[in-house]
């Protein structure tokens, strides 16, 4: 059942007083668990956890032709599907329009960032390079599935070694994972989204403010050595942003990343060197 | 000796009288039992149909299911909202795999015809009891006591087969959990729970209380652990306060 208005009232009012639900300030992110290496058969994959929270990605590489305006780059897929498992409110067949936009977003954050190195994934200009496929499961959705998904996929690009290309046979041997990771940059985007409710700002909303938001605005960052760069926004719901409430968010999420980027990297490095 | 001996003998029966069941397992054979809600006869045994409670009491065998949905039944005081406006009613939605329909004669109160929306809008949570469920669909009333729009407090929900745990014997439970976090509780049978308390931080208290409840549901003297439950969580907020 859809929440009821009167609980999306008492939200509100006890957001205005600064308080949530579950006694985090409005800014906190709830507890982030990240687990590599959850799949066999990808070449990189991850599993993370928002409290409830829980979201798994993979990545798979594949050869393929390169796109005819690029053709010393290689590809990037990036696909989200939303399991029925996850929420009553998802269902089987093709990806609706939450689960495209979901996608996208994830894809713009990275691509835009310049986080992989496209250049270093072609084998023959022009002929063959690297495709990165990015396959991104909610497996329990309690809110704040999208910068789940953005911190998966991160955490899974960064643990993902290259599978052994055959050139003769012009095949991938995909049981012969190389030592090699794929080429990245020190740029790590992260994506956190913003959800406006009355007159509060929040970040990582629990699935009862989810449902509750009015506006919501997700902010793609990377930092580029010293700086941190916006590279994408994607503004969501049907209220409306003031340009005060813009500028703010932004000053927010820049202060946010430097806060959250350096404990997600050592989390994945830890979790790195206790799986090996 | 023997006292102590006696002791575990009975607390082994309490044991056996409620066991896990899930859903084909054997649970007794024919002979010593007759089957009850939720069992079928296969064969010379007894075996569950659903995943609950197997509960033994004399020679009936019966399952209280853990899990599932929701399905109505006449008389059932149960929580929705509204979801649509007809020309002659307003369709709710209580959480069940059927849509339920309130008619404007079921209504307590005097209605404009032109404007079914003056009494109540979509969105609005209301308390009904269900008229009859019929093949056609199911019909709700909000004659009677207590019955109406809910204004005010929150809604929260649980699993419907946990509310007869979350009421307790003769409301024991429920009063228990009333008295102490100082709210009205309307619990709905379709696991839909209102609360509504002097300040937000009693009806949050009042939702841990009863997400305890559920979250313990199997245990047997529940009601006593509720009572540990809240005092221990009341000394935690004392203390809290006195850091303050």
């Amino acid at each position: 059942m859809e929440i009821s208005n009167l609980t999306k009232k008492r939200i509100k009012d006890y957001l205005e007083s600064g308080n949530r639900f579950d006694n985090r300030k409005l800014l906190d992110y709830r507890n982030i668990e990240i687990e590599t290496n959850v799949s066999k058969n990808a070449e990189g994959s991850a599993r993370v956890r928002l409290g409830n929270t829980e979201v798994v990605a993979g990545v798979k590489m594949d050869i393929s032709e390169p796109y005819t305006d690029h053709e010393d780059e290689g590809t990037m897929v990036t696909t989200v599907e939303l399991l029925p498992l996850s929420s009553e409110e998802f269902d089987y067949g093709p990806p609706r329009i939450n689960a495209i936009e979901m996608a996208r977003i994830v894809d713009r954050g990275i691509r835009e960032s310049g986080f992989i190195d496209f250049k270093k994934l072609c084998i023959k200009k022009g002929k063959q390079v690297w495709t990165i496929f990015i396959d991104i499961y909610s497996i329990n959705d309690d809110g704040n599935l999208l910068d789940a998904a953005c911190l998966a996929t991160v955490s899974a690009l960064l643990t993902a070694k290259m599978p052994k290309y055959d050139e003769k046979k012009e095949k991938v041997c995909y049981n012969e994972l190389t030592s090699k990771k794929i080429p990245l940059t020190k740029n790590v985007p992260l994506t956190f989204t913003f959800h406006k409710i009355g007159k509060s700002i929040i970040l990582d909303p629990s699935k009862e403010e989810e449902e509750s938001s009015e506006a919501r605005l997700s902010i793609a960052l990377s930092s580029n050595k010293k700086e941190v760069v916006i590279n994408a926004m994607q503004k969501g719901n049907e209220e409306v942003f003031s340009e005060a409430e813009i500028l703010k968010i932004i000053e927010l999420a820049e202060k946010k990343y430097k806060e959250v980027k350096e404990e997600i990297i050592n989390k994945i490095e830890k979790n790195l060197k206790e799986n090996k | 000796m023997a006292k102590s001996q006696n002791k575990t003998e009975t607390k082994k029966a309490q044991k056996e009288k409620r066991e896990i069941v899930v859903p084909g397992e054997k649970i007794a054979s024919e002979e010593d039992y007759l089957p009850g809600e939720w069992t079928k006869k296969e064969g010379n045994s007894i075996i569950a149909l659903r995943f609950g409670l197997a509960d033994k009491s004399g020679r009936l065998v019966k399952i209280i299911p853990l899990s599932g949905i929701y399905m109505p039944r006449k008389g059932n005081i149960v929580i929705g909202r509204v979801i649509d406006i007809t020309f002659n009613g307003w369709i709710i939605d209580i959480d069940s795999p059927y849509q339920a329909f309130l008619p404007i004669t079921e209504c307590s109160k005097f209605v404009n015809k032109n404007d079914l929306s003056e009494c109540y809008d979509i969105g609005d949570t209301i308390v009904a009891k269900v008229l009859n469920v019929k093949r056609k669909g199911i019909d709700l009333t909000t004659k009677g006591r207590n019955l109406g729009k809910l204004e005010e407090g929150m809604v929260i929900q649980i699993n419907s087969n946990k509310v007869p745990r979350v009421i307790g014997k003769e409301g024991s439970m429920i009063n228990l959990i009333k008295k102490e976090s100082d709210c009205e509780i309307i619990v709905g049978q379709n696991g839909v729970i209102w609360i509504k308390g002097p300040k937000v931080e009693n009806e949050l208290f009042a939702q841990k209380a009863i997400l305890f409840v559920t979250e313990k549901s199997y245990i047997e003297g529940l009601t006593e652990k509720t009572k540990e439950w809240f005092e221990k969580s009341k000394n935690k907020i004392e203390k809290k306060n006195k850091e303050e």
